[in-house]
């Protein structure tokens, strides 16, 4: 089975984020950029099922400036095969991604795709579910365990009130959520391995997509400064500073 | 290049791939290895099997084949995680140690050993310093007398980190008395050899800092060398020891330095916490000036370290530049820490904190492997072209 894995360049999750005096977005500038957690966790998926032997191949896949490059030299190092980088320094929303994937997908007809569930810069959560829909497979989203069994892939889901195990056809899209999986660190032998590895570079009129923005920022704002807490000795003191303050 | 242009892609590799691996142990595993002097086990497992070990080997031995510069950005980001020196000396050994073994031994010394080393397999503990010789090597005092088979040594050496937990030994011994070679420094030989606890006692000494990775005294009686692990030629072993020293020195450096940004960290996340006077005492010009200082320091001894690094990588003569970032570095990264217990007043005097651990641990970068005042002297003959002084 060949799976493909895209992967996103975001801000890293250690660094503090700052928001433009003019509100017009986050500071990016000299920030340090890694990939997207759940991109991480999609890669170590796909890793590891190449490592169960369910896997012969991982193509990795990211959409954006020169420098993601690197996150796909680290998403090699991890253990993905090869990568394709599709170049643009616009930002391209959720719906132009699928798109691009779309095409991408039909290229390289993988059986199946796994993305994170959300990427930590915009945290949109639509991608994965615009490609199933846009190429019309099944998905299972917010996966915290996947396996493969007799040509059907069981993604078990997290959602409200507990777990869902859906059995999907393949090809599919699953999507990773936080537990299903701790990556590994490349390791430095991998790392010496990942730059013998092969990455096609295009751009996304390759693909013919559009990826003019459809939607506009008004406004980005910091989120108001936490109040400092107040300690208490016990309940009934906590009992007593609630009821005071009107919240119980 | 690192600090002088913009990283290659493999070194924000490394350098992310290392800070990831340090990040598994924080600062509580720290501070417990300083109480209890109990060896890094679990971190130098970590980093073996990511391969790091092996960064500045060749890849015929299972390294990677990197350069000074990739092992440099290594060491840095283990002192930078707060691991300071008691994570880096208990993997510097494994790193550069044997390197005059890679460089003038044969192949099958090199065969036998590298792999072991790179693997992390086997720990190796190098044997200079003497009481009674000090920094003047030239006259030690350890003797290794030639047998039918080999050699057998007898002496005392001193300082010897790791000896506790190594399995080989990187030992240098006269085989010629001083008074019939045409040099002094002539007439010492380099031995490669296992550390025959029949032969070695190791007693341990008790210091100021580094708990977890400990220094001996060495009492050597009658270790027998067969002639096998002898590098090179005998009477040439002061010449292949001063082949490594300029990569020690930048390693020092920027091992130092990592700290020295380390213990910046943690004073200025402090100077914003803590409110004096209806202030953070980070408002203070008084706080900031120091820290900021610092900074430049590190910056400015960081970029010497690499810019050695980066003339030992092309094969260049480094040594006015890996001393004097070796100087630098080591003065830049002891101050920062100094300077990170003051901004935290009385609290950087409690060990909760660790800057004070990092201090004492950046004491011995100023004395180890070679003082100031000789790095001085290096400068002052080589460089400037004074008259030798000692
Ligand atoms: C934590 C630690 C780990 C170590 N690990 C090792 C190890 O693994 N292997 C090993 O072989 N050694 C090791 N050493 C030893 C270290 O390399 C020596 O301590 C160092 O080289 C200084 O030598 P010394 O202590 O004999 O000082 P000395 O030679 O006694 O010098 C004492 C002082 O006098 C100064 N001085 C001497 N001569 C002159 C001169 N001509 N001009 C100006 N000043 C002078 C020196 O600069 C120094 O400040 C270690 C030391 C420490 C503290």
């Amino acid at each position: 089975m060949k799976v493909l894995v895209p992967v996103k360049r975001v801000i890293d999750y250690n660094v503090k984020v700052r928001v433009k005096s003019d509100q017009s977005g986050v500071d990016l500038a000299n920030v340090k950029m890694s990939m997207n957690p759940f991109d991480e966790i999609s890669v170590e998926e796909a890793v590891r099922l190449k490592e169960k032997g369910a896997v012969e191949e991982i193509v990795v896949v990211s959409i954006g400036p020169q420098q993601a490059q690197e996150t796909l030299r680290t998403a090699l190092a991890m253990g993905a095969d090869r990568g394709i980088l599709i170049k643009t320094d616009d930002n391209v929303e959720p719906l132009a991604v699928a798109k691009i994937l779309e095409k991408v997908i039909g290229e390289e007809s993988p059986e199946l795709v796994i993305l994170g569930k959300q990427a930590i810069d915009d945290d949109s959560n639509q991608t994965g579910q615009m490609l199933a829909a846009l190429l019309d497979w099944p998905q299972g989203t917010f996966a915290s365990e996947v396996i493969l069994e007799d040509g059907k892939i069981n993604v078990t889901r997290e959602i409200d009130g507990g777990l869902q195990t859906l059995s999907l056809q393949t090809p599919a899209i699953v999507t990773t959520d936080l537990r299903l999986n701790e990556p590994r660190y490349a390791s430095l032998p991998n790392i010496m391995k990942a730059k013998k590895k092969p990455i096609d570079e295009k751009s996304p009129g390759d693909y013919g997509v559009d990826t003019a923005a459809r939607l506009s920022v008004v406004k980005v704002t910091e989120p108001p400064v936490r109040e400092a807490g107040e300690k208490v000795e016990d309940v009934s003191e906590l009992v007593t500073k609630l009821k005071a303050k009107g919240a119980i | 290049m690192h600090s002088i242009g913009e990283m290659t892609e493999d070194q924000l590799a490394i350098k992310d791939a290392v800070e990831k691996t340090c990040s598994q142990f924080g600062e509580d595993y720290w501070a417990k290895t300083d109480e209890t002097g109990d060896w890094p086990e679990e971190f130098c497992n970590a980093m073996a099997e990511g391969g790091w070990l092996g960064v500045a080997f060749p890849e015929e031995y299972g390294g990677a084949g990197l350069g000074l510069t990739e092992a440099a950005l290594v060491m840095q980001a283990v002192t930078r995680s707060g691991a300071g020196y008691s994570g880096a000396s208990a993997i510097h050994l494994n790193i550069f140690g044997p390197k005059p073994l890679e460089k003038f031994g044969n192949a099958e010394q090199k065969q036998e050993n590298l792999p072991k080393i790179i693997s992390g397999q086997e720990k190796m503990c190098f044997a200079v310093t003497e009481p009674n010789s000090g920094l003047d090597t030239s006259s030690l005092e350890t003797k290794a007398e030639r047998t039918n088979s080999g050699y057998t040594i007898n002496g005392r050496k001193i300082w010897t980190t790791g000896a506790q937990r190594a399995d080989k030994i990187l030992i240098i011994a006269r085989t010629t008395p001083k008074e019939e070679c045409s040099k002094p420094y002539l007439g010492l030989s380099l031995f490669y050899t296992d550390l025959d606890r029949g032969k070695i006692d190791a007693k341990p000494i008790p210091k100021m800092g580094r708990k977890a990775v400990e220094c001996n005294m060495l009492y050597i009686d009658g270790l027998e060398v067969p002639k096998e692990h002898l590098i090179g030629e005998e009477g040439a072993g002061f010449k292949y020891l001063l082949q490594g020293l300029n990569p020690e020195r930048v390693l020092f450096a920027v091992e130092s330095i990592g700290l020295g940004f380390a213990a910046l960290e943690r004073a200025t996340t402090y100077a914003k916490e803590r409110v004096v006077f209806g202030r953070p005492i980070g408002q203070n010009q008084g706080i900031q000036h120091p820290l900021a200082q610092r900074w430049a320091e590190l910056k400015a001894a960081e970029l010497l370290a690499y810019k050695a690094a980066g003339l030992y990588d092309q094969g260049v003569d480094c040594g006015a530049e890996a001393n004097a970032a070796k100087l630098l570095g080591t003065e830049a990264g002891f101050k920062a820490c100094e300077t990170a217990v003051l901004s935290h007043g009385g609290m950087g005097y409690a060990k909760e904190y660790h800057v004070e651990r990092y201090m004492r641990e950046a004491m011995l970068a100023r004395i180890a492997p070679v003082s100031r005042e000789m790095i001085l002297n290096f400068i002052a003959e080589r460089v400037l072209g004074l008259p030798k002084s000692y």
